[in-house]
């Protein structure tokens, strides 16, 4: 029989006649709605015509000029609901550019011949008279603010806590979007900038903020979301019951382990935002048995995407709406979770919820992943001095600078969660922010 | 339904639509194809002392992914023997006798061997003649083709020459690399034509590859120049038969150059056609492309109330004049319908860097542009209606300026009396 792989990519690439017809098709729109659509702004009309001009060189050269992660981003962007949902051609054809595939298109042949940013960007010579900068995290937000502080000359060192670097994008992000092995080689990208990434060392327990603020003149903070928040229910500590980011996590680095937990089983993931979507749709695709999604408001509050419900329906999972967690039944492992039907008062995702007294009921399973919400990175955020938190979050100015004029921070870590791209702007901003300050030429 | 049968110089076709002397008319059997296809007539492929062709021979011209928006070629006249394509024309008409065959020919530019050339292609029982005085590549270094086409002289002798042995209607087929084509045409009258067709193909070089510099199509790492063909050249082929229609010569016009659908042949045919003949879009997309003409050319004379396509000739004929004939108070003016107007600013763009400066553009906060046509302001170009996307959203409205009709050789006589005209936004 036939295997295919469940992993293989929702978005492949375009064929080179495939990229040209489609490039053709862009109606290269005045002020266009797409690139105020990204958070990072890359000019799409311009690179799609570069791709349409036989100049895939300049492409890559644009995108990675406002976006050095653009090759990634690419891949794992929710285009649906930026750029290509801004597309005028939603309303003249009922289908946008895929503008998503096309930068693909580029900036994987600027991958093939490895022709990352230091070659396409000409960076700026590092001056050695500016004083450098520490970076928190090398997830997007920290290499977006890295790779920006090296193109202005500045010099900048990462330190993350993990072994691998990359945050989310190679730990979290679903592994038919982008894997790890293509998220790291973007990091070289980085690395190639003349970015330093000091991996496994975690700020605060390995390095005290003390050392960085004597030997760094500005520190930017990218240090993303915590641990999943408990459901606070009895049974949350039976086997079987686990934090869906790190079910994911084990699933980018061994999917034969993830295969294991959940072949053959019955599923429940709580929660109803994107990591609860691709913990359900990728328990399906790993072979579970029955897969249910549990989420405590109406569909319509639902956080998750559109496009990602729908996906996580064609693999074959079953949505269960207004219901909450009462308790995970079982003597060791989890065989069962009881839940209860809930009463919103009002609509939205703010509006208050009550359980419906009697209305209990079971739904017997192997695993239950919890997807509930992610915690602020809290140890590391409440010590930064002198930077104020409002709901666990840094408060930031335009320039993603602190309440303490020398720490700035951006990404998940405070906008409470959104995509690899707002990270990357974040990232950006900060930069120019901080190179600006630093007295960096370029960045004035 | 209208019957599409039409009479040119005296021969009698089922339908105006024939095949070029080109590819598709190369044998007998690609001749009897397009016949059981719908075509009802074919030139075949210039008959003449056989050549030698190259192998690379066709290129092309894309726009915006579509391909073969024009093609060149460098390929000669028929490289098969002069019996061969005699013997089967002879077939063809025992067995398709009431579709056209016409015998394209090039010789030599002797008295004698024209004389030959007709007498052979008459026993074997074509038609009529076409004379091919275009071929723009190759035979014209040899002194044939739009070698003779470019001379009035040349072109006025050979007809002389062959209106002296043939029994069959002779049409001159004429090339556009002149400067004014109404000589070649009253040329070919004057020798006695009993019609012409034109455009036979452009000069040309389609391109360059830039990593070796060869010219395309690329023979061994060179080329000559070519002919080119195909949708690019219909605006120039529907000039050219205008002005020929518009010398009156007398003798009809079989209309070539760019021809694709059943709306281009309308056009050639409001422009002064009496038949059309199709060479590119038979190569693109083989003969099966005339069911759709026929069809459409139907439909659209049924539509409109004419009982055969006879009926459209010369028709738009009156209406194209000179400059100075225009009048100079007639007044349009761009009017966006908002409702389609998916607000992608290109309109706005095209006026404000290229033209007129009366578009005015505001971001929505969504992040679509809105657009207002600064109607003072507006000149009425249009251009902002040619770059729009969406069918029918912009639309010129004509104003009523309450002005009686001025052209330039009025104006220029008096401009006194029409001050107005001096401010470009009249
Ligand atoms: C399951 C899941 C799926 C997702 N799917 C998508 C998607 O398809 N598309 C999309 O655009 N976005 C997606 N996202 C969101 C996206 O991954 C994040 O928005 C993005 O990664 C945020 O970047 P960041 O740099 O702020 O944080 P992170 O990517 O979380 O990186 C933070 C880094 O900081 C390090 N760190 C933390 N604390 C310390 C410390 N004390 N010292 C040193 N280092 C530290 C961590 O090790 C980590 O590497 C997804 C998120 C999740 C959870
Ligand atoms: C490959 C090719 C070969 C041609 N050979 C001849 C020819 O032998 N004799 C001739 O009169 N015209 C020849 N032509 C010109 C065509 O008959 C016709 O005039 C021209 O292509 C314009 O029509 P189109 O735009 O429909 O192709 C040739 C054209 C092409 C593309
Ligand atoms: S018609 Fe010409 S001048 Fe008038 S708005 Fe359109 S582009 Fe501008």
């Amino acid at each position: 029989m036939e295997t295919v792989d469940q992993f293989q990519e929702l978005k492949p690439a375009l064929g080179a006649d495939e990229a040209l017809a489609e490039a053709n098709r862009c109606l290269m729109c005045f002020d266009a709605p797409c690139t105020r659509a990204c958070p990072t702004h890359i000019d799409v009309p311009a690179f799609i015509k570069k791709i349409a001009t036989g100049n895939p060189r300049g492409s890559a050269r644009t995108i990675l000029s406002a976006n050095v992660l653009g090759a990634s981003c690419a891949r794992v962007c929710p285009t649906e609901v930026l750029c290509e949902g801004a597309c005028v051609l939603n309303d003249l054809h009922h289908k946008p550019i895929a503008i998503g595939r096309l930068q693909r298109h580029a900036t994987d042949w600027a991958m093939a011949r490895g022709e990352g940013p230091k070659r396409l960007l000409s960076p700026a010579q590092r001056r050695d008279d500016l004083p450098r900068v520490a970076i928190l995290g090398a997830g997007p937000a920290g290499l977006a603010c890295g790779a920006e502080l090296s193109r202005l000359g500045v010099g900048a060192v990462i330190f993350d806590a993990a072994e691998r670097p990359g945050g989310l994008n190679t730990r979290g992000v679903a592994e038919y979007k982008i894997t790890p092995a293509f998220a790291l080689r973007e990091v070289e990208w980085v690395r190639e900038l003349g970015v330093e990434i000091r991996s496994g060392v975690t700020v605060g327990r390995d390095v005290p903020l003390a050392d960085l603020e004597r030997d760094f003149a500005a520190i930017f903070v990218g240090v993303g979301l915590g641990k999943i928040q408990p459901l606070g229910v009895p049974g949350e500590s039976l086997d079987g019951a686990l934090d869906a980011l790190d079910f994911i996590a084990e699933l980018k680095v061994s999917r034969a382990r993830a295969a294991d937990r959940v072949r053959g089983r019955r599923v429940v993931v709580i929660g109803g935002g994107n990591t609860a979507i691709d913990a359900v749709t990728q328990s399906a695709r790993l072979g579970a048995s029955e897969v249910w999604l549990v989420y405590r408001r109406a569909q319509a509050a639902m956080p998750a995407y559109r496009h990602e419900q729908a996906l996580a329906l064609g693999a074959g999972c079953r949505f269960v709406f207004e219901a909450a967690p009462v308790r995970l039944d079982g003597d060791k492992a989890v065989q069962s979770i009881t839940l209860v039907r809930m009463r919103s008062e009002g609509e939205g995702r703010t509006a208050a919820l009550a359980p419906i007294p009697g209305s209990e009921f079971t739904i017997a399973c192997d695993v239950v992943l919890k997807a509930n919400g992610q915690t602020a990175n809290q140890s590391l955020l409440a010590a930064l001095p002198g930077v104020e938190l409002r709901k666990s979050r840094p408060v930031v100015n335009d320039d993603m600078q602190t309440t303490n004029p020398r720490y700035f921070a951006g990404g998940d870590c405070v906008s409470g969660g959104k995509e690899v791209v707002n990270a990357v702007a974040d990232g950006r901003t900060a930069a120019r922010a901080i190179a600006r300050k630093l007295g960096s030429k370029e960045a004035a | 339904m209208a019957d599409l049968s039409v009479t040119f110089c005296g021969i009698r076709s089922p339908n105006p639509f024939w095949l070029a002397s080109a590819p598709p008319t190369n044998t007998g059997d690609q001749v009897m194809r397009a016949f059981d296809a719908g075509w009802g007539g074919a030139v075949w492929k210039t008959i003449g002392d056989p050549i030698v062709n190259v192998s690379s021979r066709y290129s092309s011209v894309d726009l915006g992914g579509v391909r073969m928006m024009g093609l060149n070629n460098i390929e000669l006249i028929t490289d098969r023997t002069p019996e061969i394509n005699f013997k089967e024309i002879t077939e063809v008409k025992k067995r398709y006798p009431n579709h056209v065959v016409i015998a394209s020919l090039m010789v030599e530019s002797k008295r004698e061997t024209w004389h030959e050339f007709v007498r052979r292609a008459e026993d074997a029982g074509a038609d009529g003649l076409e004379l091919n005085f275009g071929c723009p590549h190759g035979m014209s270094e040899r002194g044939m083709g739009a070698a003779v086409g470019q001379v009035p002289d040349y072109t006025c002798q050979i007809t002389e020459w062959v209106k002296e042995a043939a029994k069959t209607p002779v049409i001159v087929k004429l090339t556009p690399n002149i400067t004014d084509i109404t000589y070649a045409a009253r040329a070919a009258k004057k020798g006695g034509a009993d019609a012409v067709s034109l455009i036979n193909t452009i000069n040309s070089i389609t391109g360059i590859d830039l990593d070796s510099f060869a010219p395309r199509p690329s023979v061994a790492g060179r080329s000559s120049h070519g002919g080119y063909c195909g949708p690019a050249v219909k605006p120039i082929a529907l000039n050219m038969v205008a002005s020929v229609a518009q010398a009156n010569l007398g003798i009809p016009i079989s209309g070539i150059g760019g021809i694709s659908t059943w709306r281009d042949v309308v056009e050639f045919m409001l422009l002064g056609s009496t038949t059309v003949q199709v060479c590119t879009a038979v190569m693109h997309h083989g003969f099966r492309i005339v069911a759709d003409m026929i069809d459409g050319l139907s439909n659209y004379l049924d539509d409109k109330g004419f009982a055969s396509p006879a009926d459209l000739c010369g028709r738009a004929l009156p209406s194209v004049t000179k400059w100075e004939e225009l009048n100079l108070n007639y007044k349009i003016i761009a009017n966006v319908d908002q409702a389609k107007c998916i607000g992608c600013g290109l309109c706005y763009v095209a006026c404000n860097d290229g033209a007129h400066q009366s578009i005015e553009a505001k971001p929505r906060p969504e992040g679509r542009t809105d657009v207002r046509i600064l109607e003072d302001h507006c000149v009425g170009c249009n251009l902002c209606s040619l770059v729009c996307p969406v069918y029918d959203c912009i639309t010129m409205k004509k104003v009523e300026t309450g002005r009686p009709p001025v052209n330039w050789k009025e104006y220029s006589s008096s401009p006194d009396k029409y001050p107005y005209l001096k401010d470009p936004h009249h």
